[in-house]
């Protein structure tokens, strides 16, 4: 193994940096041809903004849009809290009762399969409209977070749950020192999903809502400069999403990875 | 099904008896009969060993005797200490996989049986240490279980059944995984703690040749379901050490053992 490690050393150094280089290449490139044709072929702003208008308008429009930012950041944040602590709560009910799981599995799969564009407009009528966005948030997020962690449970070592047993664990002392350990790879998975499942269902709930709600968040922003054709605050607002979405994944993985980094494989380099 | 019981043997007067099974049989849920009716009878500080092939319930008399399973009828009786009040402290477990929890470090899977009874951290941890010395970890106890090598998560294994300090250590085939060397070493160094702590300990394997180096009695089992075909005394000068290994009387025990095993192979031509 160390005689091997100074000659795949390099390759691999080399791989690395192509990995976090070519991505970077692809994107300077696209946005400069991009740059070029607005600016060639004189296209206007109201048709195809340039990205250097792009971040003007961010810039110039930051009061409203970190505003709106915010008010996104918090609804993705409660509906992620909610998904991941119904999920998981969920998923140790089923765990714990068969019958809970029979009696009630079926419904979060039907939840999970009807389009949550579809329920917006309903939970609007019914709920506030600052809960509904948060209840939507949930509703698509929730469900990975539960059937990750009930896998997770489910994949507990079979000899390993017989040493429980020979040492008369408990109930609540299994659960604590065997299957909740062995399922965290599984819920930090679910988690990461999750993430970005509750950002999408905030601003499909704040579309849904549309200009008729009260509300301010980016996808509203995006809708309202839409009917006012501000197309650069359209692209300015998605951007902001587009980073959003980014920093919840990268913040997600980071935990993921500082938890299981010294005993699950998922975690580990490459090195054995 | 229901007829089957496991029980204390303290009242019974059997009181040099460790482990006894009665016409006991244990038939699985899908109708394949596993084993019996069995009979066996081990002494307290006996070193045996269950010898016969894959899937003639070895393993179920072990968990039977470990009250894992219960036998489908016949009586399974195990001598348990006095004042012994937590469940399965009385016997260890040691499972072909080494069956750690990856996620913690090696102390702490040696302390778990001790945290699951409720000792106290700072004498669980005392003991943890303990029993890591005895199988010659003391220094891995920070490690986790992926850092060590297999025949050191053997030695983490042995030291969690040890670390309850139990009569009785039930071991399923506990070194068929690795490889040879680790294994006669393994061998060797279980040899020395079943002479320095005493204790019962059933070993199941399929090798002739470790079950005649390593114990007292050769159990030697039928195919399904298992019955026993033979029980060899093995006497030599003690302690044993390499030298047996090389005697002419440890291959004279070898052939015997192995002609007791043949006719449980005779009906499988697949092998």
């Amino acid at each position: 193994m160390n005689a091997q490690a100074p000659v795949t050393a390099k390759p691999r150094g080399a791989q690395r940096a192509m990995r976090f280089g070519l991505p970077v290449i692809v994107f300077a490139a696209g946005i400069l041809a991009w740059e070029l044709v607005v600016r060639i072929k004189d296209i206007p702003p109201y048709v195809l903004p340039a990205p250097s208008v792009i971040v003007l308008t961010l810039i110039k429009d930051w009061a409203v849009l970190s505003q709106s930012l915010a008010t996104t950041l918090l609804t993705t944040l409660e509906g992620f809290a909610a998904a991941s602590i119904g999920g998981i709560a969920l998923a140790l009910l089923f765990n714990q009762s068969k019958w809970v799981e029979y009696s009630l599995f079926p419904y979060a799969i039907v939840l999970q399969v009807t389009p949550v564009i579809a329920i917006a407009p309903l939970l609007l009528i019914y709920l506030e409209q600052q809960t509904a966005v948060v209840v939507c948030a949930f509703i698509v997020a929730f469900f990975p977070v539960l059937s990750n962690t009930t896998l997770g449970l489910n994949s507990v070592d079979r000899n390993l749950a017989g040493l429980f047993q020979l040492y008369g664990a408990s109930k609540p002392q299994t659960l604590r020192f065997l299957k909740l350990p062995a399922a965290l790879p599984y819920i930090l998975g679910g988690l990461r999903i999750a993430g970005g499942l509750s950002l999408i269902g905030a601003v499909v709930a704040e579309i849904a809502a549309g200009t008729a709600g009260a509300g301010s968040g980016l996808a509203y922003r995006i809708a309202e400069s839409g009917y006012r054709l501000n197309i650069p605050r359209m692209f300015a607002a998605l951007l902001l999403l587009s980073l959003a979405g980014i920093v919840i994944y990268g913040v997600l993985a980071l935990v993921s990875h500082l938890v299981l980094r010294r005993w699950h494989e998922s975690a580990l380099g490459k090195e054995n | 099904m229901s007829s089957g019981k496991t029980s204390s043997a303290a009242d019974a007067g059997l009181t040099h008896l460790a482990v006894s099974l009665r016409s006991v049989t244990k038939t699985y849920d899908n109708g394949v009969m596993a084993l019996g009716p069995f009979d066996l009878t081990v002494r307290k500080g006996e070193f045996i060993s269950l010898l016969g092939p894959s899937g003639c319930g070895k393993s179920t008399v072990l968990r039977l005797i470990a009250e894992l399973s219960a036998p489908s009828s016949g009586i399974v009786r195990v001598a348990r200490h006095e004042g012994e009040v937590l469940p399965g402290h009385g016997i260890g477990f040691v499972f072909q996989e080494p069956t750690l929890m990856p996620w913690t470090s090696v102390r702490e899977n040696v302390r778990l049986p001790l945290r699951l009874a409720g000792v106290p951290k700072a004498e669980a941890r005392g003991r943890a240490d303990a029993a890591l010395a005895s199988v010659g970890l003391a220094d891995f106890a920070d490690a986790f279980p992926r850092e060590l090598s297999g025949g050191m998560k053997m030695r983490v294994s042995l030291a969690r059944a040890l670390v309850t300090d139990p009569d009785i250590l039930l071991m399923d085939e506990p070194f068929a995984a690795l490889d040879e060397i680790t294994r006669f070493r393994l061998n060797n160094d279980l040899l020395a703690l079943w002479r320095s702590l005493g204790k019962t300990v059933i070993f199941v394997t399929h090798s002739v040749f470790e079950s005649v180096y390593l114990s007292q009695r050769v159990v030697v089992m039928t195919a399904r379901p298992g019955r026993i075909q033979a029980d060899i005394r093995i006497e030599t000068v003690e302690p044993r050490g390499e030298a047996f290994r090389t005697s002419a009387a440890y291959s004279d025990y070898c052939r015997k053992v192995s002609a007791a095993l043949a006719p449980s192979y005779s009906g499988q031509s697949t092998l």
